[in-house]
């Protein structure tokens, strides 16, 4: 039994703008070292995978200098690997739109990919799912049930959105048979069965859903394909537990970030034995503590100087924190400096942003202090 | 069409390296853990691909295991090439001999065959015990500027430690006129690093030579760069102002790691221009707890530090739990330092484990000495392993028997 990976790169970008103007949803950067792909691609390598079409739409320049050509995650092959898949646009530009705007979309841009891989199976997934989850397992139980199709679902405490996209929630019963998917519209909090985007099917069953979708001009691969397909077909959930997120909003990333601090999700995520996150391997050297450095409850990446205080800090590869600063509950990614005697609370700063000498910035849980990459403050 | 090479570099990394002790028992030298995340070996490697040298034969002979798994295929340091890259080069079987490495010289000597594949100009050995940052190209670059037919690095050492070391005596054009090993009366402080630059036709020639002389140790020091001088070849020195450490005894491989640490290290990794690569481990980042306190250290990803780190250089995946304080030392990668224990003016290697309110080594500012712990062993909890011990298993196994208590 041979599977194939597809990760959408560009889904729910929308939800955090400010992390995705110059970057897909795939290469935001999260927990000092990693980018969002990471964990998907990760769990596909872990669970057997070993060839990955990564769906990209625009913006994707930061990706494929993160994935460069797979080697990182074992997947620099000769057969299979990790393909990128951009917009695929013909010479003399057809009448048609080439550029996609909803997974079903860009499925169907990818026919060729899913028509000419040769693995029997395929695994689709998001790309800001945050998890540790072994896919080979959900394969197999997929195999042994004779399903169709089999969705991850976990059973989640879900707050209703303000943002654009609703959570999808499944419902099903006891032998986990989906007798129906749709957008949560409760105005409360509760307990669902929350939709993670992750998919497994024969790959001759995608593609006559693709084609299936092309011949009806459908746009939702849930609402149009699979919801009418509960009853005809055997559409079965496989039950996920362990630390999930997905991020939905800065606010939303900023928990997320912070939830890494927990030692139970830092377990749950990064101590699963044989199944390790992979990510581009930078090099950097280790973090170098001063005389007067003082650091509490944080995760901080390699490559970094501390001279200051830190706390409740994810600090990412290279930051610098200058003498007498003072950093609380902040994200500070890739390579930023921040100057002498600086009090930083609840601020994310994107990559090499530069804090000068005795600024003060706070922001709240609910609505951090967003600095750009590159912005000097 | 394949080009031929400008230079091939030849790294001697076969040696035991006795005196790194326990560190050494089932690794060779060059795959010592340093730093925190490298190994020893790294340096050289990083050093010849810094200074676009892209074809490396590594000289194995002494457990080569670990250091064949490290270096792999050599794509964390670039060197996963079609034509060249990194070669590890064990000692074989050819039709007429069969022969363990019998000295530096040798081991060059039966791998002629891989250097005359790429048809070099140059041949640059290497030693894999040193730790420095140096770009061989200037030194390929002043040899043939000199059209020398051997160039030695050297490097300013002090007076007292001279007598350690191959030491040189030069003109004022920087060549060579004298060179002695190890000298009791050394006439001056210009130390060979063990980096030399040969031309390839003159190299050969002599390996041969030396090959054939049966009182030769067939050692480049003892034997053959004193042969070359005999016979008035031109030798100069290659004088080297950076940082540069033989790392290979416990006392000098700690130094070393301290030499990581501090407001301006003297030993600086930091510089993006002169990376040292080294094979990741796929750690998450490191978590430093609530209750944590570091001090003038440097950790790395796979940590959790929920103690007191001071004046420490961390590897990998240790652990150092509430109420733990390590001060003083160097501790390898997947150490676990259990609750309440104590590890002053140590090593301590690979994935042992160090028990609640075990106490390892003793101060250094009380006069303790350097304390070192073998790979995998578990400390129980309460033992005291006393200062400048060398402790392997069976050495804790009878500290425990004794019932060597702490408190």
């Amino acid at each position: 039994m041979t599977v194939v990976g597809i990760i959408f790169s560009n889904i729910h970008d929308e939800n955090i703008p400010d992390l995705t103007r110059m970057r897909t949803m795939a290469s935001v950067p999260f927990g000092c070292r990693y980018r969002l792909i990471d964990f998907t691609l990760s769990n596909m390598v872990n669970s057997g995978i070993g060839h990955v079409g990564v769906i990209t739409h625009y913006n994707y320049q930061s990706l494929m200098d993160h994935l460069g050509s797979g080697k990182d995650w074992d997947l620099a092959r000769r057969s299979g690997g990790i393909q990128i898949l951009p917009p695929y646009i013909t010479a003399f530009a057809s009448s048609r739109p080439s550029l996609y705007s909803t997974r079903m979309e860009a499925l169907i841009g990818v026919l060729p990919f899913i028509r000419g891989a040769k693995e029997d199976y395929v695994v689709l997934s998001d790309c800001d799912v945050i998890c540790n989850i072994d896919f080979s397992d959900m394969i197999k139980k997929h195999v042994d049930s004779g399903a169709d199709c089999t969705i991850a679902v976990r059973h989640s405490y879900v707050v209703p959105r303000s943002g654009t996209s609703n959570n999808v929630v499944l419902s099903y019963d006891s032998d986990g048979n989906v007798t129906d998917i749709a957008e949560n519209m409760d105005s409360q909090p509760s307990y669902r069965n929350v939709n993670l985007n992750m998919y497994v099917m024969r790959r001759k069953y995608l593609e006559e859903i693709v084609l299936d979708a092309m011949s009806h001009g459908y746009k939702s691969f849930t609402k149009d394909e699979l919801e009418p397909r509960i009853g005809r077909d055997r559409i079965k959930v496989y039950e996920c537990d362990g630390y999930f997120a997905t991020v939905d909003s800065l606010a939303d990333y900023f928990a997320c970030s912070m939830d890494l601090l927990n030692p139970g999700t830092r377990r749950e995520l990064f101590g699963v034995k044989e199944r390790p996150v992979f990510t581009k391997v930078r090099n950097s050297v280790p973090t170098l503590y001063s005389n007067d450095a003082v650091a509490k409850n944080s995760l901080i990446a390699d490559g970094c100087v501390i001279n200051g205080t830190v706390e409740n800090c994810i600090l990412f590869r290279g930051v610098k924190v200058g003498r007498g600063s003072h950093i609380r509950n902040s994200i500070l990614m890739q390579d930023t400096a921040v100057g002498d005697n600086v009090y930083l609370n609840c601020v994310i700063a994107d990559k090499t942003a530069f804090i000068r000498d005795g600024r003060v910035l706070s922001g709240c849980e609910t609505q951090p202090f967003y600095i750009e990459k590159n912005q000097t403050v | 069409m394949i080009k031929k090479k400008e230079c091939v570099a030849m790294l001697l990394a076969g040696g035991q390296g006795s005196r790194l002790h326990l560190l050494t028992e089932r690794l060779a030298k060059p795959a010592v853990p340093f730093g925190g995340k490298y190994r020893i070996i790294d340096f050289p490697i990083s050093n010849c691909i810094n200074s676009g040298i892209d074809t490396v034969g590594v000289l194995t002979q002494y457990q080569p295991l670990a250091l064949n798994e490290y270096i792999g295929n050599g794509q964390p340091w670039d060197l996963d090439r079609a034509y060249g890259g990194v070669m590890m080069l064990p000692p074989y079987q050819a039709q007429k001999r069969a022969d363990w490495y019998k000295g530096t010289a040798n081991a060059i000597y039966q791998n002629m065959m891989f250097i005359e594949k790429y048809d070099p100009e140059f041949v640059l050995v290497l030693s894999g015990d040193h730790i420095y940052k140096m770009d061989y190209s200037k030194m390929i670059e002043a040899h043939r500027r000199t059209g020398a037919d051997c160039t030695i690095a050297v490097i300013d050492v002090p007076e007292s430690e001279a007598s350690r070391f191959g030491i040189m005596s030069t003109r004022d054009d920087m060549s060579i006129y004298d060179f002695e090993e190890k000298p009791a009366h050394p006439k001056s402080t210009m130390a060979s690093m063990g980096v030399y630059v040969f031309g390839k036709e003159k190299l050969f020639r002599y390996l041969e030579a030396d090959e054939k002389d049966e009182k030769s140790h067939k050692d480049f020091g003892k034997n053959v760069i004193p042969a070359m001088l005999a016979a008035g070849e031109r030798m100069f020195a290659y004088r080297f102002d950076g940082y540069w450490k033989d790392v290979g005894t416990v006392s000098s491989l700690w130094e070393a790691n301290m030499d990581l640490l501090g407001e301006r290290p003297k030993l600086d990794l930091r510089d993006s221009r002169w990376r040292i690569y080294s094979r990741s481990n796929a750690y998450p980042p490191h978590y430093v707890g609530n209750s944590a306190v570091i001090c003038n250290s440097q950790i790395t990803e796979g940590c959790e530090i929920y103690g007191t780190v001071i004046n420490s250089v961390i590897s990998g995946g240790v652990t150092v739990a509430r109420d733990a304080v390590v001060r003083d030392s160097v501790i390898f990668d997947g150490v676990d330092i259990c609750a309440g224990a104590t590890v002053d003016y140590s090593i301590i290697d690979s994935g042992t484990s160090v028990g609640a309110g075990a106490v390892v080594g003793r101060r250094m500012d009380e006069g303790g000495r350097l304390t070192l712990v073998g790979s995998g062993i578990d400390i129980p909890a309460g033992i005291r392993v006393p200062d400048g011990a060398l402790a392997s298993a069976d050495f804790v196994r009878s500290l425990n028997s004794e019932g060597g208590r702490a408190r």
